[in-house]
């Protein structure tokens, strides 16, 4: 029961009262590493839902919290920098706080970093809902020796200041417990007017013509808006000529008197009002030149000789702890788990319950072994964005960016692109979601495109199998051929869409260094746990609908009859047809086309399905292929389309069903092109 | 003496005051909300281990931008 406290002794009208009290929505707004994604986990625990905002990829977090019996919904909002137009983050923000009438705004102000933090905040209380700030990271501003008067801050920004440390948990209670209060009470945020008396004149002015036009709503925020020359706002208003020219006329008078453009006036004010603040609210107690850890360690992390070595070392670490022995152990034991313990478990069940032979094939063959080759890589994944998320929350991805930014840009790409890029050697589903990590949709959307190009470990066993029977003395050199071909084909396809389809102007590399911090353990594990969470349900849904599918076409025939040999199957049927579009590849026979539809399930289908069509002997193989024809085939195995778990993620990630369709044809076509070449111009030399 | 200069053009380690920022659009905007504003105070720090982007120091906090657009920002040395 909420508030029992209250109720139970005051009467039937309170009682009453306290059915009415509604649940409270709270927005969490503020700059990105300001320590709001710990708020909001602080707040809300495991107790959240992660969506993506309609239309963006940009993610949308909420979760529930309870608070002195009062039900909470906190909204987790994209950390930004300012409410311009530009980016998906600042747009969906800036909707939320205007249209989705939180009942109060709390924005996380980086006690260490307050200038930059505080011109957010100059922004959010122009729209004149209830706002609170939360002073965070006050503990390592103390550490600092520095301090800063919260009076100071309320009386200029006129709303109440509460120092917290949200990785620490305090000050949290009291700042709920205000911001509460505040909510229920209702009333609109006091104007400040911050900026010179000429432009808060203009304001004004703007301001009634609005009102004449719009009516009340947001007035400061859209007049401010309107005076900087704000694109997105224009266009929503028709003013009058008359009221257009006095505008213009006045802001066109201060332009010419300061030689500055309207959207820097309002900035510069903005910074000045801010300077002027700081200078009264802190004192500094570190001399002039003082050093923090993270500076020390940003000399050496980031140092002109050591930065590339290190970069490479931590990368490789990375990759290492995931797929070398850790990784693979882990993967081996659920792998174990789900063929030599789950398996023969269920079966013995199935047999026990008189299971018919339909259904013993659909779980065993269809749902286990399909959904279980994919669950299988669960562990690798966790790992994965364990060591991401370290990466991330550290500090660390943003420096990533900044070493290889230079290089990647030669391709069309930023240098956030890099981390997610190399991961795809690993596996294609992490690497894929890891993308999320890019700021700007079309770095994105290239990036997804040519990271199944990575050659991904699934792929090995493919490359194993041919070249035991082919190329036994030349392994290395083969398959150091095959990864190279696929970064060549990246490099090209990046080059191609950054020029043509996905043109456009370069990601601005404008980015944060942030200072190095410890990452909080529930935040890693919410991070990992998030991810977790999101592959189980695909696997329990997508995954296996299109293991059920596959087990399907290749246990039936046409008439919907079983069959024990799969090469009367539908699937079978399926590759018979198919097979002469790979005629000119080199590898026009049903076994090639088939096993590569399975590899469409995971790519190490290619390898069981080969066996079983070829009657359990590998070695027939060379019975079919030719050396030429095999390193072909391997060649369409490194580029072709990946597996389902894959393209689910590349469909996410998208945000778009075009997209998602544009990446799947043109890997197969890169796919047939390359291996056709390799064979057509292989056969002008074999002969 | 005062020199303008561009901030790209900046030593390791100079400290200078931001005049003017030329561009137009998100990219502008962008750096202008990062607060390079007139009156900013600059300090160089380092280039990356390729050359570019630039790591510099304003507002009390480190921030990375490419050559090409540091040269848009006018600067004031001391």
């Amino acid at each position: 029961m909420a508030n029992s406290t209250t109720t139970i002794t005051s009467g039937q009208k309170d009682i009453h009262k306290s059915t009415e009290k509604k649940t409270i929505k709270i927005a969490l707004g503020g700059n990105p590493n300001c320590g709001k994604t710990t708020l909001f986990n602080q707040l809300t625990g495991s107790n959240q839902y992660v969506g993506n905002w309609p239309g963006v990829t940009v993610e949308k977090k909420e979760g529930k919290a309870r608070f002195q019996g009062r039900e909470i919904i906190v909204s987790d909002l994209p950390g930004i920098y300012s409410l311009s137009p530009y980016t998906p983050e600042e747009i969906v923000t800036r909707h939320t706080l205007l249209h989705d009438n939180p009942d109060i705004i709390i924005d996380i102000v980086d006690a260490t970093n307050l200038e930059r933090n505080l011109y957010l905040t100059t922004q959010i209380q122009e729209i004149q809902r209830p706002v609170i700030i939360a002073l965070n990271m006050i503990d390592l501003l103390e550490k600092r020796g520095d301090t800063i008067d919260c009076k100071v801050l309320e009386k200029r920004f006129g709303v109440p200041v509460v120092p917290i440390s949200a990785s620490k948990n305090t000050g949290i209670d009291t700042l709920m417990a205000k911001a509460i209060a505040i909510a229920e009470g209702g009333q609109q945020q006091p104007v400040q007017r911050l900026y010179s008396k000429k432009v808060e004149r203009v304001i004004a002015d703007i301001q009634e013509a609005l009102f004449e036009v719009d009516g009340k709503e947001h007035l400061r925020f859209t007049a401010v808006k309107l005076f900087e020359g704000d694109s997105v706002t224009w266009e929503n208003y028709k003013f009058n000529k008359q009221q257009q020219d006095h505008i213009e006329f006045h802001i066109n008078e201060i332009e010419t008197t300061q030689y500055i453009d309207r959207e820097m006036i309002i900035a510069d004010e903005r910074y000045k009002f801010i300077c002027a603040t700081c200078e009264r609210a802190v004192t500094k107690g570190h001399p002039q030149g003082y050093e923090t850890m993270s500076d020390k360690a940003d000399k050496v992390i980031t140092n002109k000789y050591l930065a590339l070595p290190l970069f490479l070392l931590m990368m490789f670490g990375v990759f290492f702890i995931t797929f070398g022995p850790v990784g693979s152990y882990l993967k081996d034991g659920a792998e174990w788990l789900i063929l030599d313990v789950l398996t023969p478990q269920v079966s013995s069940l199935l047999v026990s319950i008189n299971a018919s032979d339909w259904a013993f094939s659909l779980i065993i063959d269809g749902i286990i072994a399909g959904v279980g080759a994919v669950v299988s890589f669960l562990p690798q994944i966790s790992i994965l964005f364990l060591l991401l998320s370290i990466l991330e929350d550290s500090g660390y991805m943003a420096r990533a960016a900044f070493i290889m930014d230079k290089l990647l840009r030669m391709i069309g790409l930023s240098g956030r692109a890099f981390v997610p890029m190399l991961m795809g050697f690993g596996c294609t589903v992490p690497a894929v979601l890891g993308t999320r990590t890019l700021e700007n949709e079309k770095d994105k959307r290239l990036t997804i495109l040519i990271t199944p190009f990575m050659s991904c470990s699934a792929k090995m066993p493919v490359y194993l199998l041919f070249i035991s029977v082919f190329f036994n003395e030349s392994s290395p050199l083969v398959i150091f051929s095959i990864y190279l071909l696929g970064i060549l084909v990246a490099i090209l396809t990046a080059l191609i869409f950054s020029r043509t389809i996905l043109k456009g102007k370069d990601a601005p590399f404008v980015l944060e260094l942030p200072p190095y911090r410890m990452p909080s353990p529930k935040t890693l594990w919410l991070h990992v746990w998030e991810r977790v969470k999101d592959f189980l349900v695909r696997a329990g849904t997508i995954l296996m609908g299109a293991a059920v599918l596959i087990w399907f076409l290749q246990s039936f025939n046409f008439r919907l009859e079983q069959v024990s040999d799969s090469s009367q199957s539908i699937l079978a049927t399926i590759g018979i047809a198919i097979a002469p579009i790979f005629s000119l590849c080199g590898f026009g026979d049903w076994q090639s086309s088939v096993s590569l539809l399975t590899g469409i399930v995971a790519k190490e289908s290619v390898v069981s399905t080969m066996t079983v069509l070829f009657g359990g002997d590998t070695s027939m193989i060379s019975q079919v292929f030719t050396p030429l024809s095999a390193y072909s085939f391997m060649t369409f195995v490194l580029l072709y389309t990946p597996c389902v778990a894959a393209l689910s993620a590349i469909g996410k990630e998208m945000g778009s069903r075009k997209w998602t369709a544009i990446a799947i044809v043109y890997q197969l076509a890169v796919a047939w092109v390359v291996s056709m070449l390799v064979f057509q111009i292989g056969s002008l030399f074999v002969g | 003496m005062k020199k303008e200069k561009t901030l790209n053009l900046l030593k390791i380690g100079e400290q200078a005051t931001v005049v003017s920022l030329s561009g137009e659009g998100a990219l502008r905007r962008r750096i202008i909300d990062m607060g390079i504003t007139p009156g900013a105070v600059v300090i160089m720090r380092k280039a990356a281990p390729f050359g570019d982007p630039l790591e510099i120091n304003v507002r009390g906090y480190e921030l990375s931008m490419r050559k090409a657009d540091a040269e848009k920002i006018t600067v004031e040395c001391r």
